[in-house]
């Protein structure tokens, strides 16, 4: 299949609000599908019931907030009103659950309100430990997956049980692996992987099954090598702030038009905050699930770091991957980003190097001030170095 | 309201004094060779700080004196100027501000720098990024203590378990380590008892709201209740004696027949018994009061006055327990609660307390309170058929107290609960 045919495929997934593709998946297996909310949660558990989990990132620009914004004041970020926007107008009815994962104050709340508003639907809010030693937030975390397992195990009529558990974990290995030879490519030739096309792929992931997904992903790795994209004299620059509400694919295209190849970012996180394979060998693959949180989980900002200085690991990233300046796209009003922005500003500053900064919302329709914003930075640093 | 001139009781003068000689204390700190450690209220561990002998400091109690004595809005402006955003916590800048000019506190000395960062992760996910910030500020340990969230409307063996084990292997370890002195436990069993005789008067003052007309304002008034146990005192016998007086001065008022003591004196004639919900705003604390009495407003339960312990449903710290028990006042914490949860706290108070209506103060600074608050209004309407009203301003920055748009808000409000009462 050709790029513009993946791409075309993933964009029509994307613009899905509907979740039509879920609903045709019910029908055609007989099964549930359990929805989440940004940043991760464990995936693994929901293939293991039989069910397919659907990661839900708001309305983008295509919803009109009518209902939404009767439950938010002025000074809430967008995702939650989209989402809220999205489910009274019945769009998210062929979700059997929703799970809500420990990312801030406002995607805890709407579990609450969620349990409120849509009674008859099961909901969780993921508790994720905030303490990585094995025996006591392991321990937590642990007893959390068991009654995880129990509750979608009941939700789907399918025990998750251990055989289960260790097929879904290998499926999802294959994927990590997958999506990390993604933005392997993308890191060393951005020009044949544009980031607005990345995304579509990631956010793909947020509905496929994983194999499938898998299986995609594999299919634009090799049409993007045999692709004959020519280099641009852009910079190369990483994104970040972005781990919950997603900028429109209007607002990536723009920053890519403004003279940045983007060579990491924090968007679609969930699929990739497992960091490397899940062992699971012949012990027990929910220890194994568990384990990996603790040990292998992407530092974002809703996870706390105890030891190291904040900012090391996308300091680390920056020279890793040569970019040569960072993007704070921050959402508005989202605490975990910019309460997070001057511990990584600092950072970079320390280690000279350059930053830009901008706050956007899920459904800002006017990129020209980012634009030249952005278009300015890395003009600027084509020219003296620096920003 | 009479016209008397500010009454001065001797609760008053006891957490004056209290206050003051604590800050004299912190000035001294290093002087006498006292650790001090920063911690958050909410789940804080106060018995257990000063079972090492160590000295609280609680960074939200100094923004919220900073935005009563008119000095927040520059050190959030401060903060601003160091790249923090104006879309977050005014709390968190208005400390960062302070430390950026010099960190001196409320009453004009300066405060110690933290020999440990004791964060207590409960109800409120920017207290994570709070610390961290201040890691980056001060570089001295920080002891996590996470406290799951009550998600399912309930405590269960296994957060409490995860609670303690924190504290047995890494929180008291580490405090151990920082103050020099072995864990203590039968100490911190006595502070516990001392905190466990201090609540039930506390909740003995909250009780008599009931009464008609009611002698406390449990929000305006009840902030100053709250002070002692919710910041340093708790399991000091300072505090115990505070309590004890603050109740005999109470229920002397309701066996007179009194109303709430205000700045401008005692509230006369109670017209609107309400209930809040949400923090009040600091930075414009008396305008802010007198707008409701001087309507004959008085509140008669609030959730502020729960952040910090939640005692109405009959927890007191249990001495025999004493790790357990500090683990069960953290997850019960208020703002610990979920949404239904928090929804049928606030419906039990308007039943129990007689209220004519709730109302909702909804600060910026706090998406912990604020998050679905527009949903609780709707629920509680249709549940008690009461006037629900909504206003909205922030903690410390005064650029977001508008007192025209709230006094207008609010004699809608009082409007709204008249027509009620014609229905």
């Amino acid at each position: 299949m050709s790029v513009e045919a993946i791409v075309a495929r993933c964009e029509a997934l994307y613009n899905d609000l509907d979740l039509g593709f879920v609903q045709d998946w019910k029908r055609e297996h007989g099964a549930k599908a359990v929805g989440f909310m940004p940043i991760y949660v464990p995936r693994e558990l929901v293939d293991a019931a039989g069910m397919l989990p659907v990661g839900i990132m708001g309305g983008g620009d295509a919803v009109e907030i009518i209902r939404g914004d009767a439950y938010y004041q002025s000074y809430i970020c967008h995702i939650p009103r989209s989402t809220i926007e999205l489910a009274l107008a019945g769009r998210l009815d062929c979700l059997d659950g929703m799970l809500f994962p420990a990312i801030c104050d406002v995607i805890r709340n709407l579990s609450g309100m969620w349990q409120m508003m849509f009674p008859g639907k099961y909901v969780r809010y993921m508790d994720f430990p905030q303490n990585f030693a094995p025996g006591i937030g392991g321990e937590f975390y642990a007893t959390e997956l068991r009654a995880l397992r129990e509750e979608l195990g009941a939700l789907s009529g399918r025990a998750a049980t251990d055989e289960a558990l260790a097929d879904a974990i290998a499926l999802h290995n294959a994927n990590r692996r997958a999506i990390a030879a993604l933005y392997a490519l993308r890191a060393v030739s951005p020009h044949l992987v544009p980031t607005s096309e990345l995304y579509l792929v990631m956010r793909a992931s947020n509905v496929l099954p994983v194999d499938a997904h898998t299986r995609l992903v594999d299919e634009y790795v090799a049409a993007a090598r045999a692709s004959n994209r020519l280099a641009l004299d852009n910079i190369r620059v990483i994104v970040t702030g972005v781990f919950c509400e997603q900028p429109s694919l209007g607002l990536i295209r723009a920053l890519e038009q403004s003279g940045c190849y983007i060579v990491d970012e924090d968007w679609v996180l969930g699929a990739r905050y497992i960091q490397g394979d899940i062992e699971v060998g012949d012990g027990d693959p929910l220890r194994a699930l568990c384990d990996a949180y603790l040990l292998q989980g992407l530092p974002t900002s809703s996870r706390y770091i105890a030891e190291d200085r904040k900012g090391r690991d996308l300091v680390e990233r920056v020279r890793a991957l040569g970019a040569e300046g960072v993007i704070f796209a921050s959402p508005s009003f989202c605490d975990p980003a910019l309460l997070e922005a001057p511990m990584l500003q600092s950072a970079l500053t320390d280690e000279d190097i350059p930053y830009t900064s901008f706050k956007f919302s899920e459904n800002s329709g006017q990129y020209q001030a980012i634009k030249e914003q952005t278009g300015t930075f890395s003009d600027s640093i084509k020219l003296w170095g620096t920003a | 309201m009479s016209k008397q001139t500010a009454q001065k009781e001797r609760s008053m003068e006891l957490q004056k004094e209290m206050i003051s000689a604590h800050f004299k204390r912190l000035a001294r700190a290093r002087e006498e060779g006292k650790k001090v450690v920063y911690t958050f209220v909410p789940g804080n561990l106060n018995e257990l700080v000063w079972s090492f002998d160590m000295l609280p400091v609680h960074p939200e109690i100094n923004a919220l004196q900073s935005g009563m004595r008119k000095l927040s809005g520059a050190y959030v402006q401060e903060a601003e100027k160091f790249g923090h955003s104006e879309d977050v916590c005014t709390y968190v800048k208005c400390d960062i501000g302070m430390l950026k000019r010099g960190n001196v506190g409320p009453t004009g000395e300066k405060l110690p720098e933290p020999d440990l960062l004791l964060l207590s992760y409960t109800g409120c996910f920017t207290f994570m990024k709070w610390f961290e910030l201040l890691r980056a500020e001060y570089d001295c340990p920080v002891a996590m203590l996470h406290v799951p969230y009550q998600a399912g409307g309930r405590m269960t063996p296994e957060m409490v378990g995860y609670v303690v084990k924190q504290l047995r292997e890494e929180v008291i370890p580490l405090m151990e380590r920082i103050s020099g002195r072995p864990y203590d436990e039968a100490g911190l069993s006595e502070r516990l008892a001392s905190s466990a005789r201090a609540e039930e008067n506390l909740v003995a003052v909250w009780e008599t709201a009931k009464h008609r007309p009611s002698p406390i304002d449990a929000y305006f008034g009840g902030v100053y209740y709250i002070g002692p146990i919710f910041s340093a005192f708790r399991g000091l016998e300072s505090c115990e004696t505070y309590y004890e007086t603050l109740r005999g001065e109470v229920e002397e008022r309701m066996r007179k027949g009194e109303g709430p003591i205000t700045p401008e004196g005692t509230v006369e004639h109670e017209r609107y018994r309400l209930v809040v919900e949400g923090p009040p705003n600091w930075t414009s604390f008396r305008e802010f009061w007198k707008m409701f009495y001087d309507e004959g407003a008085v509140v008669v339960n609030s959730t502020y006055t729960k952040v910090g312990g939640l005692y109405d449903d009959g927890f007191r710290h249990d001495p025999a327990r004493p790790l357990e028990t500090l683990a069960e006042y953290c997850l019960g914490c208020y703002t610990n609660l979920n949404l239904p949860s928090r929804v049928a706290y606030l419906e039990r108070a308007i039943q129990d307390y007689g209220a004519d209506g709730f109302l909702i103060n909804s600060v910026k600074s706090c998406n912990s309170f604020s998050a679905g608050q527009l949903l609780m209004l709707r629920e509680l309407e249709k549940r008690t058929g009461k006037a629900g009203g909504f206003i909205e301003s922030d903690l410390v920055d005064p650029r977001y107290f508008s007192a025209a748009n709230i006094k207008n808000r609010l004699e809608s409000y009082f409007q709204m609960i008249e027509a009620k009462r014609q229905e």
